[in-house]
């Protein structure tokens, strides 16, 4: 019985070792720009891995929102290839590409792949991700499936180790399962600043808890996107009080852009 | 050459008949030679060869049917040349100039087509000539004729005018003048012949006799570049097929190097020993030049198809066709990582699509309008990906929240929304989805009004609000229709507009 625990062990050391060694080759990693989020990380977020976004239905805007920051912090200025299913668009919407330029990502570099249903999806993104030209690979799910298992998730992570390419996975709506992801991120909508200027209305925030981290500690951030520098950044708090009433705001004169410039 | 055929599916060898609607009476179209020996021809009403032999079998004709089958055989006929065209109801033209030697001449090209469709069950009358027509009338008359050039005057001189398939009032009409064989009607002058019977049969008369001849309209164009394995023996198991197609792909690719092209859209197709075809096609988003590539990209396909493969008892013919192929410009590899990286990426997009679909690849193109849901086009990546690289995208204002939503609906969805601040106002609380929601900021309205200048229909004014709710969640929601302006019900009265979610924001 000990014979058998202790050759057990070895053999998970040896994987460990392996896998260590591979990690440890292209340990190169993008700083998010949030600093609690990056101290948690060790700088960043890992290049060529994995990385899973799990969110409830209704948060799956924000998801995907968070999901484009990091594909955007990781690819830089390299092709991406973005992977849905059908369902996926029927029930929470298509991406649009307005709305990813609006985010400061250049549409120009996406390449969308409309798979059928999840296994096309995943062997699309597999091939993908072995493909060292992309910069990363975002393989967007609705629902749970049967088809990401661990063996499909390690082929993923072999496939990203080798060409250094991110793997991104965004699961809306599914629960969290056994996998090979370097982090695992659980995303939920954040209200706009309080008390914030209209300049703050809106600007895209996550409420992003990190629940599985391989090499560091876990832990829960508000985190607020900037379109302008495409990074994420602490929320910006505001000690002016909430604008009067939006209905009859005079339309975007020139003085609304002093007053921001200002603030 | 000319071929016509019909299937005789007649198990026991009782007369039979396929019968069809013409001229609200059925009549015979089409008949075995059982029938045919009994005195019965085509055109014969159904009542009377009823009346004449009773316990005839009779069939319905199936013209769908027909044609698929008509098809079928053109489909098998492109293992002798790559010009095959339809003469319908049931008969096929082959143009073998230049292929005849590969089958060991004229004659046993003729003999080896007739045994092998006769063996399927088809009668099979073959004619071969230098023009299509003549050939043709020659099929009507007898089987295995081959005419020399020059010889088709005379070769055709005595058969009945009728064979040369001119309509029912020319025939009829060149019966009265007397005119009974073809070498009759050649005898007259030509301008007697077009002044009586137009300029049309005249012309087909002339092409009969070899006078000048009509090019014949082939099914499919011809592609650009041929390779074929023909196997004596038939190969049927998956790697048999792989290694002949990577071979076929080396050789391909050596004949388009010789005159640097290189091949956009690429055609393997199996021929079966029983007959059935099976064409599979990939196409690439830039000229293949690599024998590698076109390997994978038939391997991703083949792996792919919904409904494989099936060798049956084997396959006795595999061909390879380049049907489009573009000179390929030798680019430059210096150190710059940002052609290698397209040239990837191109590959990549190839390699997708020819697994699930070039449909299902895209890029996108901003489009000049104000409308969201037409504000961008979707391409294919593999047709467009140089331009949709290149183009300009509207560029985002500065220091603004995002103005549209990351995921947008395709179709808006209704919400209920109880009450909204009249006329312009945003509404307080709405339901989506049977969730309500209570708005707590709200961003506008960016009024978007519809081009009226292409409208089909309706053309409501759209007030879109950028509104938050009490959970963070953000909406795109917009009021169909101008209050009291637009929108009516059936009396004319102001109605009060719907409203709808179209997007979501992060």
């Amino acid at each position: 019985m000990s014979a058998r625990g202790s050759a057990l062990a070895a053999l998970r050391g040896q994987i460990e070792r392996i896998e260590t060694s591979d990690a440890a080759h292209h340990h190169d990693r993008v700083a998010l720009g949030h600093s609690g989020a990056d101290s948690a990380l060790k700088g960043g977020i890992a290049r060529a891995a994995i990385h899973e976004v799990f969110c409830e239905g209704r948060y799956g805007t924000a998801a995907t929102g968070f999901v484009t920051g990091l594909a955007g912090r990781v690819s830089a200025r390299r092709p991406l290839l973005w992977v849905r299913q059908d369902f996926s668009e029927r029930e929470a919407g298509a991406l649009s590409m307005s709305g990813l330029a609006e985010l400061g990502l250049d549409p120009r570099r996406l390449v969308m792949v409309r798979a059928a249903d999840a296994e096309a999806a995943l062997r699309t993104t597999a091939d993908a991700l072995a493909c060292d030209a992309l910069g990363a690979v975002v393989l967007e799910f609705w629902g749970e499936t049967r088809q990401f298992d661990l063996v499909a998730s390690r082929k993923l992570t072999l496939a990203a180790q080798a060409s250094g390419a991110t793997g991104l996975l965004l699961r809306m709506a599914a629960n969290p399962s056994p996998s090979t992801a370097e982090t695992r991120w659980l995303l939920r909508a954040a209200h706009s600043p309080p008390g914030a200027l209209w300049s703050a209305w809106g600007a895209p925030s996550f409420d992003a808890e990190l629940v599985r981290n391989r090499h560091g500690p876990v832990g829960r951030w508000i985190m607020e996107w900037k379109c302008d520098e495409c990074q994420f950044s602490e929320p910006s708090a505001y000690p002016q009080p909430v604008a009067a009433a939006p209905a009859h705001r005079p339309h975007q004169a020139g003085f609304v852009g002093e007053q921001r410039k200002a603030g | 050459m000319s071929a016509s055929s019909e299937r005789q599916d007649n198990a026991s060898n009782e007369p039979s008949i396929v019968v069809a609607k013409e001229n609200n009476a059925l009549v015979i179209h089409g008949l075995d030679e059982a029938a045919s020996r009994l005195g019965l021809h085509i055109g014969l009403p159904l009542a009377n060869a009823r009346a004449m032999w009773p316990d005839i079998r009779v069939f319905d004709a199936d013209v769908v049917a027909d044609a698929r089958t008509l098809d079928d055989i053109a489909d098998w006929c492109d293992r002798f040349t790559p010009l095959v065209a339809l003469d319908p109801p049931h008969g096929l033209f082959l143009d073998i100039t230049g292929c005849a030697h590969l089958f060991g001449g004229e004659a046993a090209l003729l003999q080896v087509l007739v045994r092998a469709l006769a063996r399927q069950g088809f009668a099979v009358s073959a004619a071969i000539a230098g023009t299509s027509v003549c050939a043709r009338t020659l099929t009507r008359h007898a089987s295995g004729t081959i005419v020399a050039d020059g010889a088709e005057a005379e070769a055709i001189g005595a058969l009945p005018v009728s064979m040369l398939d001119a309509d029912e009032a020319i025939t009829t009409g060149l019966r009265r003048a007397g005119l009974k064989t073809i070498g009759d009607v050649a005898s007259r002058e030509p301008h007697e012949i077009t002044a009586r019977f137009g300029a049309r049969f005249s012309t087909l008369l002339r092409h009969a006799l070899g006078q000048g001849d009509a090019p014949i309209n082939p099914r499919k164009p011809l592609p650009d570049y041929i390779v074929e394995k023909r196997f004596a023996e038939p190969i049927a198991t998956d790697t048999m097929i792989a290694m002949t197609l990577s071979r076929l792909a080396d050789t391909l690719v050596t004949s388009m190097e010789k005159q640097g092209k290189g091949a956009r859209r690429l055609e393997a197709s199996f021929f079966r020993t029983d007959g059935a075809v099976r064409s599979i096609m990939v196409e690439t988003g830039r000229p293949v030049t690599k024998s590698a590539i076109i390997d994978r990209l038939f391997r991703e396909r083949l792996d792919a198809l919904a409904d494989p493969l099936d060798p049956g008892f084997g396959f006795d013919m595999v061909r390879l066709s380049a049907s489009r192929t573009e000179i390929v410009v030798q680019e430059q590899r210096d150190l710059d990582s940002h052609v290698h990286d397209n040239d990837e990426l191109a590959a990549l997009i190839d390699r997708i699509a020819a697994r699930i679909g070039g449909k299902r690849v895209v890029m996108h193109l901003p489009q000049d309008t104000h409308i969201p849901e037409r504000a961008v086009l979707a391409v294919s990546a593999q047709h467009h990906l140089a331009a949709a690289t290149q183009v300009e995208w509207p560029a985002r204002t500065e220091s603004e929240p995002p103005l549209r939503p990351l995921r947008l609906f395709e179709r808006p969805e209704p919400i209920k929304v109880p009450f909204a601040t009249v006329p312009d106002g945003p509404p307080h609380q709405f339901t989506w989805r049977r969730a309500l929601h209570a708005v707590v900021r709200v961003e506008g309205p960016e009024r978007i009004a519809m081009e009226w200048w292409r409208q089909d229909g309706k053309a409501l004014t759209r007030d879109y609000f950028r509104v938050e709710d009490a959970e963070g969640l953000r909406f795109w929601i917009f009021r169909d229709g101008l209050y009291e302006g637009e929108v009516f019900d059936d009396e004319g009265k102001p109605m009060s507009p719907g409203w709808y979610v179209h997007g979501l924001f992060a």
